[in-house]
């Protein structure tokens, strides 16, 4: 654990050099017939387009090593520790990954059990609100309520009610991630062009025939957006239910809390950036399911 | 398929059997008491071509509406006598994550037809409205013209004997219009359906009719009835007619006689 002070990013700077010279060599070659002056421009607008992001993740590093070397004493390093303590001292510590991984693998778990019941329940419970006001107006209320009442409040009951194992850790995760499928599927379902349900209409079409061939295909973008949302909810909530139910096998929520009680800094920040990347995945994971499934009729454009 | 007509006894006599459509004194009357259509008379027989033209808001579309069922006659009869109706709409109306063979099955699978035979009457159909060599794309890949010629298709899917059309190349350019005016006659000429057709522009009624009516608004009636003299088989050059001429000023007189 050497001092390196800020002067460690000079890696990453030279990365973000290196790429500032090569990808306009490589756009040139591809454009090839373009007049120069442009080229070059475009050239420009590349290199800072990928240097930029990499000058901040420097940076970032950078005031992260002046924060544990010039600011706290050796005695509190704990509190921030290096970046590169990540790894050699969780990453590659086995003690700490046999934990870690296995971790992991139930956190996920809990995440897609807990996300799969919200997408069954969450699309259930809109599909029947749109096939009538009465249902609507008598339901959605309490999908607004799920959203309004802080489900932290209810872990312990959940607890209370169901144990602290397993069904819990879901129970918490479809809590949290249900509404935005509930509301994003029933706004979708709303959203159906007047002339299609005229078209529909027209020929006679059953309400069955109308859901299957017109309403949910319609619906689909505006699904995807909700799985998306829910799916990084639903993260949060495995690591909540977790961090609440400090029973049976731990998930990462436990051992968040097991490396702070016992001021395991390393290791608890590997934890974190593992719990991160896990939300990213999801999160990426349902980006690109939306764009494989509705991606060639839908234009992503509108929504943003 | 019948509109309800809940306020008259049904004067509907023994109709010849070519007619398709026969509205007897139809009036609308919406709940606000804006009232649409009062006292409209009107039959179209198998082979022929009828188009309203009125200015915006006449209650052009709430006379397709009513003779599609989509909408009831307040008062009087509108009796709609065709085992399958065809509908054009103002938009082409396209499921955008069909593709246009898909699109054009869909009535044929709404209407339960067999998928071998739902197959067949959707490559007839793209055939004949030369869509052929599209039938993979989605909508976005197609220009107006045709979308619109993707949403004739898939109306021809159920070979209708009374066809609607809403201002169906209101938002085309003008050679795209005019290109779709000629085949739109041509497959007129060749199925023999009957036709109720809705635009505002004097020369495309002319041009397409059997027989144009002058409608005028609030409330919607028909002011005027030309039997347009011209044969089946026009071409673009019969827009320069004098013949034409006349009959399209003709036309245009009573539209605006009506509307003053």
């Amino acid at each position: 654990m050497t001092a390196t002070l800020p002067g460690q990013t000079t890696p990453s700077e030279e990365t973000a050099v290196t790429s500032t010279l090569e990808s306009p060599t490589a756009e040139a070659v591809a454009t090839g017939t373009t007049p120069a002056p442009v080229v070059r421009r475009r050239r420009g607008r590349r290199a800072m387009n990928l240097a930029l992001p990499v000058v901040v993740f420097a940076a970032l590093i950078g005031v992260w090593y002046a924060i544990t070397y010039l600011v706290l004493d050796p005695g509190r390093r704990f509190l921030m520790p290096a970046p590169h303590t990540l790894i050699t001292d969780a990453l590659l510590d086995p003690t700490i990954t046999e934990k870690v991984w296995p971790a992991l693998g139930r956190s996920i778990v809990v995440t897609f059990t807990g996300l799969a019941i919200a997408i069954v329940i969450g699309m259930l419970w809109a599909i029947a609100m749109s096939q009538s006001k009465a249902v609507e107006s008598s339901l959605y209320p309490y999908a607004v309520a799920l959203q309004c009442i802080p489900i932290l409040a209810l872990v312990p009951l959940i607890g209370f009610w169901f144990g602290f194992g397993f069904p819990s850790r879901v129970i918490v995760c479809v809590m949290i991630a249900l509404f935005p499928i509930v509301s994003n599927t029933l706004f979708g379902i709303q959203s159906v062009d007047r002339g299609h349900h005229e078209l529909f209409t027209l020929h006679k079409a059953s309400r069955l025939t109308r859901l299957l061939k017109l309403q949910l295909p319609a619906a689909l973008p505006a699904i995807f957006a909700g799985f998306r949302i829910s799916a990084g909810l639903s993260v949060v909530g495995a690591i909540v239910g977790d961090l609440f139910f400090k029973q049976g096998e731990p998930g990462l929520g436990i051992l968040l809390s097991n490396f702070s009680s016992r001021l395991q800094g390393a290791p608890l920040f590997f934890t974190i950036v593992v719990t991160a990347a896990l939300g990213f995945a999801v999160f990426f994971l349902f980006g690109w399911l939306s764009k494989l499934v509705v991606g060639s009729w839908y234009d992503q454009s509108r929504d943003r | 398929m019948s509109a309800p007509a809940p306020a008259a006894p049904s004067t509907a006599t023994t109709a010849p059997a070519t007619r398709v459509l026969e509205f007897t004194d139809v009036a609308r009357q919406f709940p606000d008491g804006t009232v649409a259509l009062e006292g409209v008379h009107l039959t179209i027989d198998r082979g022929e071509f009828v188009t309203v033209v009125g200015p915006s808001g006449c209650g052009k579309s709430t006379l397709l509406r009513i003779a599609s069922g989509l909408d009831a006659a307040s008062a009087g009869t509108a009796r709609v006598d065709a085992q399958r109706i065809g509908y054009v709409f103002q938009d082409a109306t396209l499921l955008p994550w069909r593709s246009v063979k898909k699109n054009v099955e869909l009535l044929a699978e709404l209407h339960g037809m067999s998928k071998t035979a739902t197959n067949q009457a959707a490559l007839d159909a793209i055939e004949l409205v030369g869509l052929r060599g599209h039938e993979k794309k989605l909508p976005r890949a197609l220009s107006g013209g045709m979308k619109m010629r993707a949403s004739l298709a898939r109306s021809l899917t159920l070979d209708p004997d009374l066809f609607l059309f809403d201002e169906p190349f209101g938002a085309l350019d003008e050679i795209t219009r005019e290109r779709l005016n000629d085949e739109l006659i041509r497959l007129f000429v060749t199925k023999g359906f009957g036709a109720l057709f809705i635009t505002h522009s004097v020369s495309e009624a002319v041009y397409m009719s059997t027989r144009v009516l002058v409608m005028s608004g609030r409330p919607g009636h028909i002011v005027e009835s030309f039997q347009v003299p011209f044969g089946p088989d026009r071409t673009p050059e019969l827009r320069f007619t004098p013949e034409f001429a006349k009959l399209a000023g003709e036309v245009s007189h009573a539209l605006r006689e009506g509307h003053s």
